[in-house]
This record gives structure tokens, sequence and C-alpha cells, in this order.
């Protein structure tokens, strides 16, 4: 989908796995492990904001923290431009820092209580650079400035400041060292309504400036469709669908897509009460059992016998869309690399591969 | 109000304050609204709005002191519930009136199995045995749809899902046929899939059971699904009011205009911007002599800073608390 000519993408995940170890009985034995994120891949390229979303629990902000390494990986790579954040020593990885930050959800346990505004922003600048005590008051004053904080307010503490002033906060600290990647975890999930849209056109702003690459994490599938430019589903740690933003909202390809996406509710009384809703039954399983096979063939309304044995690849149905399906890969194991669109008729395809 | 029938819950002139170290808060500033039969009302507003303190004060649930119901009157089926005795209130919370909180997880006592919680209501408001009781309490599991409902009687919360414990929630607040059901952003906490079930649960429930609802929530894609009619709250104040389709296509009051534009679509045009709502919502320690919006509006007059707005009516059942007269919006 994109010319050769391309730069190589920012951030590239090859098979990330994140297990959270189980301990049991009496002598806390190894009985198992949480899957937070099973074998997770993708790309981010310069200056693009990739839209994570899922429910909860289905890996997004774990995934998402291991890509700047605040959990270690079980499996994978993470480069991040050209550097394999995954297996860095300790030296090396503090190094690499300054080029990737995190904005967290909640702005209140975030910040700390007792620094004042200047002494957060400024963190990052004493614990990386070598500036004087005034070259590094100048830049808290910049980054005040960019994130539209008063500068008066730099001496002052986190509780004298709303919630969406204190995600400023938040996002002029992950700014301080010049960022090449920014890591929002559901930066405005703690958020108003009125206050959201403020906190999400800053960000727009700071990137078109900044040239910032982002991963934008959330459960608010409207907000990302207006931030994101490519979105990927996650669904009990795998990658159900990745697309570009407009062809998913358009038309969603993986059965859990199609089901989120009817699932928001819309502000339009007259489109929510024509809508076709796809009701999905049950919970999502626990990622220390997940089924057999697909991760979604207990609740998946399309289920095929083969869903419930074989695990779905990953794989793109169409230029740009990758899907982890057995819908589009049926067709591709029997008709060739293309794939297709139409592949119900596929049922009948239960053996193994 | 259809066939002139009186409304179950008639609230007029609510107004409490909270009283702190730093002076009262206005928190509920006269507000009136009624409910009709089998209708379901959606109150939306930010937080601090005072949308859930509204429906606390009117029956009794806030911790006095801070709080205090200052004036008004709240007519249940007539009967003016801020003056009865506390003991007449207990009959009337969980049976007349029930309530679905947000947080299903926090609402339910962990060490009482779920059957005990839901036989609570009825052997203490319906006057049933326990046996009666057990048998009405796999009823309600049932009816809210969980599988396997008489057996699940004997689980404690924690065996179940956050969605699940909300049909709990909800089994045991239509425990004894309330004529009134307050719903408290009972899905706020629930991921959209599981958001999605509940929705459909209770538009099974209205239609099978068609008690009155007043459904208090920030998600106007929720309103939108669900409401017949809806009352905006901003500032402890209802700002605007109106049948639901009439909100969404003709917002009158430049708050919910604002609302209605902030928030991203799902489809259609995609805006480059977000359109946003400058400045923070009010604190409300001072007098409520000005309108509550006014430092945040785009079409503030001297006016508006000096005489808080009194609600007018502009339509069929549609009205608005502002000074600023538009042009209607889609003539």
């Amino acid at each position: 989908m994109r010319d050769t000519t391309a730069p190589p993408p920012l951030v590239r995940v090859r098979g990330l796995k994140i297990h959270f170890p189980i301990y049991t009985g009496l002598f806390r034995r190894h009985t198992g492990d949480v899957r937070a994120v099973d074998d997770v891949s993708f790309d981010i390229w310069p200056g693009e904001t990739l839209g994570l979303v899922g429910e909860s629990g289905c890996g997004k902000s774990t995934c998402g923290r291991a890509l700047l390494r605040l959990y270690e990986p079980t499996a994978g790579s993470v480069q991040i431009a050209g550097t394999d954040i995954a297996t860095l020593d300790a030296g090396a990885l503090r190094r690499a820092r300054p080029m990737m930050q995190m904005v967290f959800q909640d702005p209140q346990a975030s910040l700390n209580p007792r620094m004042t505004l200047a002494d957060i922003i400024g963190e990052p600048l004493s614990e990386h650079t070598t500036l004087t005590q005034d070259e590094r008051l100048a830049r808290i004053y910049e980054l005040m400035d960019q994130v539209g904080l008063n500068r008066r307010f730099a001496n002052r503490y986190p509780h004298e400041f709303s919630g969406g002033q204190r995600q400023r906060i938040g996002i002029a600290r992950a700014l301080a060292l010049n960022p090449k990647f920014v890591v929002c975890d559901e930066p405005i999930a703690a958020l108003d309504v009125s206050i959201q849209a403020q906190v999400v056109n800053l960000l727009e702003d700071l990137q078109d400036r900044l040239g910032l690459t982002y991963l934008f994490i959330s459960h608010d599938l409207s907000m990302v469709r207006h931030i994101a430019d490519r979105v990927a589903v996650m669904y009990l740690g795998r990658i159900a669908e990745l697309s570009p933003r407009d062809a998913l909202y358009e038309r969603p390809l993986h059965p859990y897509a199609q089901a989120l996406l009817s699932a928001v509710p819309e502000p339009d009384p007259a489109r929510e009460s024509s809508r076709r809703r796809i009701i999905l039954k049950g919970d999502v399983p626990s990622p220390a059992r997940p089924p057999r096979g697909c991760r979604f063939c207990t609740r998946c309304p399309q289920v095929m016998p083969v869903c419930r044995e074989v695990q779905p690849e990953l794989a793109e149905v169409e230029p740009g869309r990758l899907v982890a399906c057995h819908l589009y890969t049926a067709t591709t194991q029997t008709a060739g690399p293309t794939g297709g669109t139409e592949a119900t008729e596929h049922v009948q395809q239960g053996e193994t591969p | 109000m259809p066939d002139g029938a009186q409304p179950v819950l008639d609230v007029r002139g609510l107004k409490t304050v909270f009283r702190t170290r730093g002076g009262e808060v206005h928190a509920v500033n006269s507000v009136s609204f009624h409910l009709n039969r089998g209708e379901l009302l959606g109150v939306v507003g930010e937080s601090g709005s005072g949308k859930s303190v509204t429906m606390m004060s009117l029956i009794g649930l806030l911790p006095s002191p801070p709080a205090e119901v200052r004036e008004g009157q709240v007519l249940l089926d007539g009967t003016d519930i801020l003056k009865v005795t506390p003991r007449e209130l207990r009959e009337i919370r969980g049976g007349k009136v029930g309530f679905v909180f947000q947080d299903p997880m926090t609402s339910l006592n962990p060490v009482f199995t779920v059957g005990d919680q839901i036989m609570e209501p009825l052997t203490r408001h319906m006057g049933m045995t326990r046996a009666q009781a057990r048998s009405r309490a796999a009823e309600l599991l049932d009816l809210v749809g969980i599988p396997d409902a008489a057996k699940r009687l004997a689980s404690y919360p924690h065996q179940f899902s956050g969605g699940m414990r909300q049909r709990v929630m909800i089994a045991i607040a239509l425990a004894c046929d309330p004529k009134v059901l307050i719903a408290d952003e009972p899905t706020t906490a629930l991921d959209v899939t599981i958001q999605a079930q509940i929705l459909e649960l209770v538009r099974d429930l209205r239609a099978k059971l068609g008690m009155a609802i007043v459904w208090i929530t920030h998600d106007l894609g929720v309103i939108a699904g669900i409401a017949d009619r809806v009352m905006v709250m901003y500032g402890g104040q209802v700002v605007e009011q109106a049948p639901v389709r009439e909100l969404f296509g003709n917002p009158r009051h430049p708050y919910t205009r604002a609302l209605l534009k902030t928030i991203p679509k799902l489809a259609g045009v995609r805006e480059a911007k977000l359109q946003t709502i400058e400045g923070q919502p009010p604190i409300l320690t001072a007098a409520p002599d000005a309108c509550p919006f006014a430092p945040r509006c785009a079409h503030a007059l001297p006016r508006c800073l000096a005489e808080n707005p009194l609600r007018r009516p502009i339509g069929a059942e549609h009205d608005v608390a502002c000074h600023w007269d538009p042009e209607p919006a889609h003539a």
C-alpha cells in the first residue's frame, strides 16, 4: 500500500508475547500463564497514529507498555528507530528512553502529588540532559507554552489542577526530551466529554508541529476514528484486524470488529433505532485459559468447525488490510494468495490444513 | 402528558446544598422534572453537573450532613416523599423505587450469595417467606437473562463477570415490581459489547414490564438509543429538556449544541478538527444567580452574568434555560 521510496517503519513489532506467570499451591509452583499479549506483530510508520482498540483485558495496555519495555517481553522483538528495545541491556535502554515516551491514563495517579509542575516536567531533563538551571527552566516554560499551560502555574502542585490540565502536564513531561514515539494509553478515558476534545486537539497539534508518531490506545472507537490513521483491533491478546481507518469503519472484516463497531451507541436517535446490531453472547474468556483455535470462536456469530481447531494467522486479505480469520484465509488456502471477501460458502472446509 | 395521566414521579424546585468548610456548594439548584408512566427519561451531564445528586436527594440517599435537601417537592404517585418518615422512606426505597448503580462490583455485598441479595427486598418489602422469595428470585435471574438461574442463586458476586453482576443488580432493582427504576450510569463501567447486551435487556424488560425509568449517563450515544425524553444538566441545573429526537435534531441551549459537536462520529463525515468547549466546568460555591454556563458560552450576553435564566417553553415538551434566542436551528 506504500510506495517503495517510503521510509522504513519507525516501530516494528514482531511476534511479541507477554505472559504473566501464575503460581499456585503451597510451593508456589508455576502452573500456568496469563497470556496478556500472545504473538502480536505490527508496524508504525513515521508521523503516523496507530489506534489500538479492544475491550478491557484484551491486552492493549500491556502491549503499549511492553513496547517501551515497561514490561519484559516473554518473546518477540520491538524495534524502535532500528534499535531492538526488547533485548537492550539496562544502560543502553536508559540511553534509548528519551526517544520513546508515554502519556498515562490517569493523570491523578501518574503525577507525584509532592512535586510542583516545574519539578514534574523538569525531571526527565535532569535525568537525561546536562542543561544548566537556566536552560532547564527555559525548556520547562517552552513545554508549558506548547501544551497550553500558563507559565504562572510552574510552582503549583498537581492537586490544584483539573483533570484536563493534569493531562496537559503529563503530555508536557512526555515531550520534554523530544521523543519520536509516544504511547498514549487511554489518555482521555478519565476526562469529561467537553474536555476530551481539548486534549485530543492538543495531541494532534503537537503531532503536526513536532512530527510525532503515536500509538493511541483507547476503548473509545469514535475518538479513535478521529485521531488514528490505521487501527488495530485486539481480542484476548491477539490482533483480530489491522486496517486503514476509513476502510475499517466503513466495512469491518473480522466478525469481532464488526460486532464491536455495531455495539458502539451513536448520538443520533434516528440511526440508533434503525441500525442493525450484532449482540455478542457471553463474556470474554480468561486469558489464562484461552479457547483452542481462534480466540473469538466462543462468541463468534459466524463460527465454523475449523475455528475451534486452528488458530488463524493475521494475513493480508485486501491491500493494506490484515485480518486473522478463517472466513478469509479459507479462500487463501485453496484459491491462492489473493484471498476473497465473500468466503461464507467455505463452511464445509472443516479439515485442518 | 399523554392521556392527561398524572406522572408517576413529579419533582418540583428541588434544591440540595452541601455544607463544606469552603462554604456551601449548590449541587442541585431548583431542579424540576416529571416522569410519565412507562417512560424512559434520560439525564445527561458531565461529572459535577448534579445528575446523580438530584436522584440521590429525591430518595434520601445522601449523607446529611454535609448534604441538605433545602427546598422542593418530590411527588411519587401524589405523595411528597421528602416529607415522609424515615420508616416510610425505607419502604419506598427498594419497594416502589428501584436502583441500579454504576459499579456492580461495589454495590453487591461480597459475603452474601446472589440469591440472598435478591431475596432480601422480597422478604423485607413483599412479606414473602424464604421459599417463596427463592422461587421468585430464580424467576428474576431468569428474566434478566442469566442461564441456569436456580443454580446460580447460590453463587457469590465474585463468581460473576461485570455484565452478569449488572444483570443481578437489575434483578434486585426489579424484585418488588417498582413503579420507578433509577439507573445511575448503569453501563459506564462495562465494555461496549457488554453494554450492548445490557441495553438490549433493558429494552426487552421495558416492553415486558412497562416501568418508568430514569437513566443517568454522560454518554449521548446511549441516550439516543434508549431514551424517550432527555434532560440535560449543567452546573446543578436543568438547561434543556425535550423528546429525544427533538433534542438531537433541534438542540437550543448553547451547551447542548456544543456538547453534540464535541463528540466525534462513528460514521459519516470525519471532521478535521474536533470542536471544543473551552474552559472548565463551574465550581458551584457561588450563589446561583448567574447562568452557570455563561463563562464558557459562545453566545453569552451581559444579562447572563446578572440573572440566572429560568426554563421557558419553546415547543411541544421542549424547554430551555437560556437568555439567548437563536434562530431555530433546523427550521
